[in-house]
């Protein structure tokens, strides 16, 4: 039975024991993305070299964990702990430019630094602090896109 | 704490980074998505592009919040956790090592991450360009290796893959003929 309630302001939606909850989930990830390696260039040079399994072991078994749980969730129609429905909104193809160009130039990033955005706000946390250069410069990059995204193929 | 301080296997990391995304979304709707975040400090900065002109504290709050605790999380993974070199494969050691990396101390190597690589012409491109790439590629595609990668392969979804067939088109172009180029 469903029933119609006024929904909450978002700006209740932010209670200081949720961010606080949002913040610890946060330091577990980083913990978890430093203490596989996930960080490292080397591990990341590794695994564009295709000489471990350790990089592909993380991705897919997290791939699979969340896809379980994706699936259980939609078959038993899991709600939040606020009893509302769990929605994913799916992205849209298009014309698919956006994802293969995007990527792509994602992808020389990610070997040229050797960590994605996670990875670079955890290796600053580590104390690689020249990695502030990155992050400075990934923002730019954002921006640029944000300022040229009219005039680009998606 | 002796265990806590080996590096974690693939099949330890791997499923509790999964479980992130079951856990966001039972919380509140939440979508694991860091790389959201570069659009949300944009927005957060300088919102005079109209692609930034939105609510990031509504939208994007609860994200940055997780960053910062991404941060701090590197700090206990990588100082009070902290594990000795990386152990990567010989192969992968002895292709480095041709391309002129002896330092293999540390999470990245010294002899390219420090401030002083800024003044070298390898240095500038690997943290500056590759920076910018990371944050113009995931800001176009989308997402990032969280978004697209696990959240988006999970939910068998068409867009992620391409857009994950694009990140390791790119990786695999910079590692073979970017790098030895570069370094």
């Amino acid at each position: 039975m469903t029933t119609t309630l006024a929904a909450p302001t978002r700006a209740v939606r932010y209670g200081p024991r949720d961010l606080a909850l949002y913040f610890l989930l946060g330091v577990l990830f980083g913990v978890v993305l430093t203490k596989s390696e996930a960080v490292s260039w080397f591990r990341i040079q590794e695994m564009f070299r295709f000489q471990s399994f350790h990089m592909y072991g993380i991705l897919a078994s997290a791939v699979v964990v969340a896809g379980v749980a994706i699936a259980l969730i939609k078959r038993y129609h899991v709600t939040t702990l606020r009893g509302e429905p769990i929605a994913i909104t799916p992205k849209t193809m298009g014309r698919g430019v956006r994802y293969w160009a995007g990527g792509s130039l994602f992808g020389i990033g990610w070997a040229f630094t050797g960590a994605c955005p996670g990875p670079l706000f955890a290796l600053v946390g580590s104390g690689v602090t020249v990695i502030v250069v990155p992050v400075v410069a990934a923002l730019a990059g954002t921006y640029a896109y944000g300022w040229l995204r009219p005039r680009l193929p998606h | 704490m002796a265990l806590l301080q080996h590096p974690w296997p693939w099949y330890v990391a791997g499923p509790l980074i999964g479980l992130f995304v079951p856990a966001l979304l039972i919380l509140d709707n939440k979508s694991l998505g860091i790389s959201s975040n570069l659009r949300h400090l944009c927005a957060a900065l300088a919102p005079r592009v109209s692609f930034f002109r939105y609510e990031w504290k509504e939208a994007g709050l609860w994200n940055l919040i997780f960053l910062a605790g991404v941060v701090l999380g590197g700090f206990i993974g990588g100082n009070l956790l902290a594990a000795p070199a990386v152990a990567i494969s010989t192969a992968t050691h002895a292709d480095l090592a041709r391309l002129g990396i002896h330092d293999f101390a540390g999470l990245a190597p010294r002899e390219l991450f420090t401030w002083s690589s800024l003044l070298s012409v390898r240095g500038l491109v690997l943290l500056v360009a590759g920076g910018f790439c990371v944050g113009f590629g995931t800001a176009y595609a989308g997402g990032c290796t969280s978004g697209h990668g696990i959240a988006g392969l999970a939910n068998l979804e068409r867009p992620s893959l391409v857009a994950v067939l694009g990140f390791f088109a790119g990786g695999l172009v910079a590692t073979f003929i970017l790098l030895p180029r570069i370094l």
